[in-house]
């Protein structure tokens, strides 16, 4: 009942091709949106903004990225960390080099620097696939981490192989360095992040996005309907790319401040991304959103509870921790393997008819 | 030339090491399809448990072994049980994701049994340069590395001949070759997975073993399941000799590398060359020097 197209006429093509055609949709997003941007910011303190808000969003955005790539386009790739390390250290460059361009331009520029090196990595996936490939990936993992630390230019051979990002306004307002205004760090990310959530959406039920869910459900088949799967294949590196690269761009300067390739953006950082977009649902955007959420919370709450709640010393409750990641994980792949977007689906649809059993 | 030769061989001997740990991953994606990223975790839980009965509750070697391999099995057992028995005809992406997670499991849990700090893998397996290959050809070698090659070669004999001569292993054989095939003939999957697993397990042991006794049992131990992959892609994933010649490759190809191009780039390159040297032959073989050609119909 609440939640139905039943009465929405559409008598136009434009309201019949919006992206978000039925008007519930609409209300819940314009809802999120006003809550994210009007309330949020003034309701919650500065621990929630830095440390879970924040994170959160970074990670949707990278998790944005790595589903096109692999949700939409079905080419499985475990270099996610590489390609952000790749965003940070080219808008660290880019700031020290052109401060006077504003941090927005460089942060847009380094994904795009990003996706170059993406398409780069990506021209294995035409000659392989499935789990060769992410193997393939790993390579680009292991080589631009080992390059970011070996080759001084890119870290502007400072001592300790650490970048630091200097402090950068917009509109006169501090929003990367030590002294940044949390409140306009979040709206700042937050931005970034429904501006090319929207954008995302659009791409992927546009003809390139159909071009690649081709090519994820049978590639051949895609080919021989028409699509050119060297096209399709490298655009969906190039997107995934510049989204994983704005990310990692965004991670460093903004949230992290300073970085070390090894620490901050090693294999791991690729398989929590991955485990994201396969927890959130693979092919949605509103499922990266979902796992990001899901896995920068879990943790948090994790340690909390074990630590401040039994008191059981920060080693053991790591172990816990680690443990209890691994059964979630496990569980939730027995239990619904496509993912919370998929739990929101069924639950549309239930909306639909509720409170009538049919 | 000597040194040449001598870089060759620890190379040679290092791949040994590395296809050890392929062995594991052949052995379980040919027979379920799994790409098992905990394979290297498994090396790193066995050999902590086999350090951990020898320690704590003072076992001698071979009870200590036999006690490992009993917890092996009881692992291989649990994960079929618990794990994969609900995850039958998910997509490969979802049963790898899975692994990784018990990959977690298992670290944690390793940690809290047996402790995070490094331990000291000593069995008896001789250690130090083999004075009769310094004596005779002046060519220096680890006495470790060769009784690792050694092993190594019987394993997989013994593997080769459990694979084709027993009634399990052709059972195994069958359902590489197509699960529903051989269950319509009556091979029950769920037991062909837990003596996979079970076997894998074992594998895991003798890698646990060989590494643990080379630069002691500590977490670092479980990313040399890192070092395996390019050595799978390499050989391919369903090949038995492909591990073990991949592993070769990839060993004398990263020392000669790392001794003779490494000092130009700054060194460490190590960690990302065997995956270059990988990506080059995939660019010529895509399914590997001895996967099966993937023949592919719309």
């Amino acid at each position: 009942m609440i939640y139905r197209e039943t009465g929405q006429f559409k008598a136009n093509y434009q309201d019949d091709q919006a992206l978000f055609p039925i008007d519930q949709d609409r209300y819940v997003i314009f809802g999120i949106l006003f809550i994210t941007f009007a309330v949020v910011p003034y309701l919650l303190n500065q621990y929630w903004l830095n440390a879970i808000l924040l994170p959160f969003l970074i990670y949707s955005l990278a998790a944005l990225g790595l589903n096109i790539l692999t949700g939409y386009c079905g080419q499985l790739s475990l270099g996610t960390g590489a390609f952000m390390a790749v965003g940070a250290f080219s808008v660290y460059k880019l700031m020290v080099a052109f401060p006077e361009l504003g941090f927005i331009p460089l942060v847009l520029l380094s994904g795009l620097i990003t996706a170059a090196v993406g398409t780069l990595f990506g021209l294995p996936s035409l000659r392989i696939k499935g789990f060769y490939l992410a193997v393939a990936t790993l390579a680009a993992q292991f080589f631009l981490i080992w390059l970011f630390n070996k080759v001084g230019w890119f870290f502007n051979y400072s001592a300790s192989g650490m970048i630091n990002a200097p402090p950068m306004t917009i509109f006169g307002v501090i929003v990367t360095g030590p002294e940044a205004n949390d409140v306009a760090k979040y709206y700042l990310v937050a931005t970034f992040v429904a501006v090319f959530a929207l954008a995302a959406k659009n791409i992927a039920r546009g003809r390139i996005g159909r071009n690649w869910m081709a090519i994820r459900d049978m590639d051949i088949a895609a080919e021989l309907i028409g699509v050119r799967p060297l096209i399709a294949k490298l655009t969906a590196f190039a997107v995934s790319s510049f989204y994983v690269g704005m990310a990692g761009a965004l991670y460093f300067a903004v949230w992290l401040g300073s970085a070390e390739p090894t620490e901050a953006f090693d294999i791991n950082q690729s398989f929590l991304v991955l485990f994201m977009i396969i927890i959130g649902g693979l092919g949605s955007v509103l499922g990266s959103f979902l796992g990001a959420a899901f896995l920068v919370i879990l943790p948090i709450m994790l340690k909390n509870i074990l630590v401040d709640g039994f008191g059981t010393d920060s080693a053991l409750s790591a172990h816990i921790e680690i443990i209890t990641v691994g059964v979630l994980i496990i569980g939730f792949l027995i239990v619904e393997p496509h993912g919370l977007a998929r739990l929101w689906r069924i639950a549309k649809e239930k909306l639909r008819l509720w409170p009538f059993p049919y | 030339m000597t040194f040449f030769i001598e870089v060759v061989l620890s190379g040679l001997m290092a791949g040994v090491m590395y296809s050890l740990v392929a062995l594991g991953f052949v052995l379980i994606f040919k027979a379920s399809g799994i790409f098992n990223f905990a394979q290297g975790v498994m090396a790193l839980f066995a050999a902590l448990t086999l350090v951990g009965l020898m320690e704590k509750f003072g076992f001698p070697i071979w009870l200590a072994i036999i006690g490992t391999i009993a917890v092996m099995i009881a692992l291989a057992w649990l994960i079929e049980r618990v794990m994969l028995r609900h995850l039958v005809n998910q997509e490969p992406i979802i049963l790898f994701m899975a692994t990784i997670g018990l990959a977690y499991v298992l670290e944690g849990m390793g940690d809290i049994l047996w402790g995070s700090d490094v331990k000291v893998l000593d069995l008896g397996i001789p250690q130090g340069a083999s004075d009769w290959m310094l004596d005779s050809f002046d060519i220096y070698i680890e006495k470790l590395e060769v009784f690792a090659a050694v092993t190594a070669a019987i394993l997989v004999a013994f593997l080769a001949v459990f694979f084709q001569k027993t009634r399990i292993g052709r059972a195994l054989r069958a359902v590489a070759d197509d699960h529903q095939a051989a269950l319509s003939v009556g091979i029950s999957l769920h037991t062909i997975w837990v003596i996979v697993w079970s076997v894998a397990g074992i594998v895991a042991l003798v890698a646990g073993i060989m590494w643990g006794s080379k630069s002691g049992v500590q977490f670092s131990l479980s990313l040399i399941a890192l070092k395996a992959l390019p050595v799978l892609i390499l050989g391919g994933f369903t090949s038995v000799p492909g591990a073990i010649i991949g592993g070769m490759i990839i060993g004398v190809g990263e020392k000669v590398a790392e001794v003779y191009v490494g000092p130009f780039v700054g060194g460490a390159i190590e960690n990302w060359f065997a995956y270059m040297l990988a990506l080059v032959f995939l660019l010529f073989r895509p399914q590997g020097l001895f996967g099966e050609k993937i023949i592919e119909r719309v």
